[in-house]
């Protein structure tokens, strides 16, 4: 028996409970004013996207760290994940909780916000400020809901430029991102080999395998089997799929991760309780850990712009624009790649990277490849993995050295 | 001659500046590359011959590594290097995409070094390959009088967990150039105590008294290439 007051448990679960019913609070008011800088683009410079219409006025969330220099040549440009957003290295405004890529990017990190100046942004179509579904449609000052035309990597991508060019910056020292983040960096590297010196696309793939794009469906159909979902216009009908999008985050996390690391980490232990229970609680201690995931995911996440960004990269097929020849995306390109997987992702297997480095080298690039041991699975680029670290330290490092970056001088 | 060059060129402050300093055939292998030019080296190891040729010769280097541990050094190292295999990635490479391939104390592990060699000289304008030279007198003498398979301080592996497969002698790889259509620039040898064998000798002297060989090769007859 836990000896504890009740008074100070019931203090502890009423205000666990008033977070829950805020914290979707915070999120929807975070599409539209978010906690972050904020570029918005008029009428006079919409976003051609690839659907073959414009997106305009839109606007891009933004986080910066770190300081550009007189000679504007050492920002390094990060590309978030499909859940993640631009708030890569300071407390997350919803969650309360660090960045997300805090063992990566900080002073003294690889991504050192000492030495490089650090622009994350949010990509179009997310909910974290950048105009996505939950955004309010100027046209009708309700939130777009599926109005919202579908965007692609590319959009993206292009959006991200215009950010580029808001800012002055004609051309970036380094792209990095895992996962969605790594597939941006690639069509960064192919839509704009001049203005990129370096990338880092990191667990990621130049196009979405049949079995992901089969997982992303799986989560779609999830959140659109949710009566809550009203046909995506559960604003309107204050409504909220949050079941819905919990499973699919629960599906999708399980993809993140591998077999060795689940039995690792959970094996077929129980959940507080010594016996199972004859029933469909939570008894395994895995079970309970989804769904946590699911629970937590949704109160940071809005379900239409996992529709949508889901789609982004089931579309993604970079040797497609390029008559199916892969080694073209990178003709005669100067930028130096370090493509890093991990021998547990398969999600992004390593054989996708191994693709991407005959491509390049077919192209003469100049190009990095590693290959990470863990048992973490996709997810591994997130965490602290020491040789992920080294390697883009030194990555970055030699690149440094060859754009003539001055190192940091430490006391 | 080969000497006086090195003299010139590897200048005591050059030298000073590689940590540890540096292994006397990778300093050879240096030589021969122009400054500024375009190298692969396969086999590349932890990278110290390309931070060498970087350093010291102003190359583009990349770098092909079997090993894990070996692409993830040079990776932290800041070199260009990828995880590959020499035996099956080469033919990924188009013709003519480097000045300068460099095979490095890797010849002997290869599982068919004849189709390394001609991938190298196909993906290269040149070809430098470095290898233990099995003919040298003590390797003879090893099996003459022990009977057994030879071991020394270059060759330190038993039979059995040798990833050198495929050994040869300097005259055995002089065949080898000739089946595989190379022709052959500028030899050297290195004699036990790593130094140049300097005098004009004939080859016979060299695959007894070599216990390693630098060759620098290029194509007999570039045209044949891309047919």
């Amino acid at each position: 028996m836990v000896n504890r007051p009740p008074s100070k448990a019931m203090a502890v679960k009423v205000s666990e409970m008033v977070e829950a019913v805020l914290a979707p609070v915070d999120r929807v008011r975070e599409t539209d004013e978010p906690h972050s800088e904020v570029v918005r683009f008029g009428s006079d410079k919409p976003l051609r996207l690839d659907a073959g219409v414009d997106l305009s006025p839109f606007q891009i969330a933004y986080q910066t760290y770190g300081t550009l220099n007189a000679a504007r040549t050492n920002a390094v440009l990060i590309c978030h994940a499909l859940t993640g957003d631009q708030h890569v290295a300071n407390v997350h405004p919803v969650t309360g909780k660090g960045g997300w890529w805090d063992t990566m990017v900080g002073p003294g990190r690889p991504i050192d916000t000492e030495r490089y100046f650090v622009i994350c942004p949010n990509v179009i179509g997310a909910c974290m400020g950048s105009s996505g579904p939950a955004s309010t449609n100027p046209a009708t000052g309700q939130p777009w809901g599926l109005d919202f035309p579908v965007i692609t990597i590319r959009d993206m991508v292009r959006a991200q430029a215009m950010l580029l060019d808001h800012l002055g910056i004609e051309s970036v020292f380094s792209v990095a991102g895992g996962s969605m983040g790594g597939m941006q960096v690639l069509q960064w590297t192919a839509s704009y080999p001049e203005r990129v010196f370096s990338a880092l696309p990191i667990a990621a793939a130049t196009r979405h395998s049949a079995q992901n794009i089969a997982f992303h469906e799986v989560g779609r159909q999830a959140i659109m089997a949710d009566p809550e979902w009203c046909k995506g216009r559960y604003f309107a009908e204050r409504k909220d799929p949050r079941k819905g999008l919990a499973v699919a985050r629960m599906g999708a996390h399980i993809t993140y991760l591998s077999d060795a690391a689940l039995h690792r980490k959970f094996g077929r232990r129980f959940q507080d309780r010594d016996n199972p229970t004859f029933s469909f609680d939570a008894d395994f201690q895995v079970e309970s850990y989804l769904r946590h995931q699911g629970i937590s995911f949704v109160e940071r996440f809005d379900a239409n712009s996992y529709l949508y960004l889901t789609r982004a990269m089931d579309y993604f097929d970079l040797a497609a624009d390029y008559e199916g020849v892969l080694a073209n995306a990178w003709k005669g390109s100067s930028t130096r790649f370090c493509v890093i997987s991990f021998t547990s992702d398969w999600l992004f297997p390593t054989a996708e990277s191994r693709a991407i480095v005959h491509a390049l080298n077919a192209g003469g690039a100049r190009v990095s490849f590693a290959e990470i041991v863990t048992d973490k699975g996709h997810d591994a680029f997130l965490l602290d993995e020491p040789e992920l670290l080294a390697i883009v330290r030194g990555f970055l490092e030699g690149a440094a050295k060859a754009r003539g970056l001055p190192a940091v001088q430490r006391r | 001659m080969m000497l006086s060059r090195l003299k010139r060129d590897l200048t005591m402050a050059e030298a000073a500046r590689m940590p540890g300093g540096s292994r006397v055939d990778l300093l050879v292998v240096a030589d021969m590359v122009a400054r500024g030019a375009k190298v692969l080296d396969i086999g590349c190891g932890d990278g110290e011959l390309l931070r060498l040729l970087a350093e010291i010769r102003e190359v583009d280097g990349r770098g092909i590594e079997l090993s894990r541990e070996g692409v993830n050094e040079g990776v932290a190292k800041g070199l260009a290097v990828i995880q590959g295999d020499a035996d099956t990635d080469l033919s990924d490479y188009p013709n003519d995409a480097f000045d300068y391939v460099i095979l490095s104390q890797t010849l002997q592990a290869t599982r068919q070094p004849r189709v390394v060699l001609e991938h190298m000289l196909r993906i290269g304008r040149h070809a430098i390959v470095s290898f233990p030279n099995f003919g040298h007198w003590r390797i003879r003498l090893q099996i003459l009088f022990r009977g057994q398979m030879p071991r020394t301080d270059n060759l330190p592996y038993a039979w059995w967990d040798s990833p050198n497969i495929h050994f040869c002698t300097i005259k055995d790889f002089r065949d080898l150039c000739m089946v595989a259509g190379a022709k052959m620039e500028q030899s050297v040898a290195l004699n036990a105590w790593g130094s140049p064998i300097r005098l004009k000798v004939p080859w016979w002297f060299w695959n007894l008294f070599g216990e390693q060989a630098v060759f620098l090769l290029s194509r007999k007859n570039s045209e044949q290439t891309g047919k």
